[in-house]
């Protein structure tokens, strides 16, 4: 053997007796470069994500019903600028540039979570979003904060702490509908039927769905990004989530939903994947006006960076 | 646009009076005092701290892990640096 393909080798077992012994791996550790791009791919994915989500509900700040309402919105939405600052800055520690992904996700050759896709019609949009579409990202993100990987795992850490709020605010405006009047009522429930199913569908494809196409979902087990399968984390977000629409009054549109005693879960009916693929490939209903409103957002902040760093070098300039 | 893509900052937090400045994460912003008035509103949104640092990342030297072993190994080898290597009597209080 190769002195250099030695070398390689001890690198190799290196990283993977961090991995398996439930360490973290630091940017400037030897990491395999299939893991490097995987990493780039999911931590910009779900960079990209929290930015597009500022959209949605940023819809719905100058027609929030009150002052309180409209407070908590804007703290919400600042909440999703903030969190795509931690995951855009996890995701240069492995070596590619804020203008380099962000140029990606404008080019459209990375992608954001399909959800943001939808559109929200009515003010009780804002509150199923709240509760299922960050429910359904709680689920999914917990066991990120023991990610293998030691930056995504701390900007985890600190994201779903802010989740939380995000969650309980939603579920509160839903019940204040829910308490209201019967056309209040009619318009929670009416959120719900839209986004049950697209929330389901935000935990990916089914896992026998995943084998087949290649085993993402192994290989990123095996690398400690990932810890339970797609269908795992769906479980879990039915199992809490129902018995909060029975607290909510609300029917989650499901005739086949029952309580499995046997299983010691929920039965439930898939979200559809084909519509999910779509979606994701471009053809859901707001995929082009979410894209371009953010290109333009860019475009027309571009004067204010340039403003700033001429500013800061005429500064040092003085100072020199 | 990537000629004007604003340098990278560390930042550092101190959650109260009495502890230390602790890493919190980057961010780029074009000078320092643009960089701590971002850190205000990223990292503090919830009183999180009362006192900011930020550094120019590139100014930060750093340890290299690929020479981890060597460049720690002077301190694995003094146990008799840590006070439970001593055995004393029972007897001996306050020690």
């Amino acid at each position: 053997m190769a002195p250099t393909d030695q070398r390689a080798d001890e690198r190799e077992a290196a990283f993977y007796a961090i991995v398996d012994s439930d360490g973290r791996i630091e940017p400037r550790d030897d990491m395999p470069e299939a893991y490097r791009r995987t990493l780039v791919r999911q931590i910009a994915q779900h960079a990209h994500s929290e930015i597009i989500g500022m959209q949605p509900e940023g819809n719905w700040i100058s027609r929030a019903p009150s002052l309180r309402r409209k407070a908590i919105l804007l703290a919400k939405v600042q909440d999703e600028a903030g969190h795509g600052l931690y995951l855009y800055a996890a995701a240069e520690t492995l070596g590619v540039s804020r203008d380099q992904l962000l140029d990606l996700l404008h080019t459209r050759k990375q992608k954001y979570s399909s959800i943001f896709n939808y559109p929200t019609l009515t003010w009780a949009d804002v509150g199923a979003i709240g509760w299922l579409v960050d429910g359904a990202a709680i689920t999914n993100q917990v066991p990120l904060t023991r990610c293998s990987y030691g930056p995504y795992a701390r900007a985890m850490v600190r994201i779903c702490k802010e989740e939380s709020f995000h969650q309980r605010q939603g579920f509160e405006a839903l019940l204040t509908l829910t308490r209201g009047t019967p056309a209040q009522k009619a318009m929670a429930q009416d959120a719900l039927d839209r986004w049950w199913y697209p929330s389901l569908a935000m935990f990916g494809p089914p896992d026998s769905g995943e084998q087949v196409s290649g085993g993402h979902t192994e290989q990123s087990m095996r690398w400690g990004i990932k810890r339970f399968s797609n269908d795992e984390l769906r479980q879990r977000f039915v199992d809490m989530t129902v018995p909060q629409s029975e607290v909510l009054g609300l029917s989650i549109p499901d005739p086949d939903l029952r309580w499995n005693e046997e299983r010691g879960h929920y039965d439930f009916t898939a979200p559809d994947y084909d519509e999910l693929f779509r979606v994701i490939k471009g053809d859901g209903p707001c995929n082009a006006q979410r894209l371009e409103h953010r290109v333009t957002a860019h475009a027309d902040g571009a004067w204010v960076r340039e403003a700033a760093a001429a500013y800061a070098s005429k500064k040092r300039e003085q100072a020199a | 646009m990537t000629s004007t893509e604003w340098p990278l900052w560390e930042v550092f937090v101190r959650a109260r009076r009495g502890l230390s400045h602790i890493h919190v994460g980057s961010l780029h912003a074009p000078d320092a005092a643009m960089a701590v008035r971002n850190a205000r509103d990223v990292y503090t949104r919830r009183g999180e701290g009362v006192s900011i640092w930020v550094v120019p990342s590139d100014q930060i030297t750093a340890s290299s892990p690929d020479e981890k072993d060597a460049f720690f190994d002077p301190a694995a080898d003094k146990v008799y640096r840590h006070p439970t290597f001593y055995e004393v009597p029972a007897e001996a209080k306050h020690l």
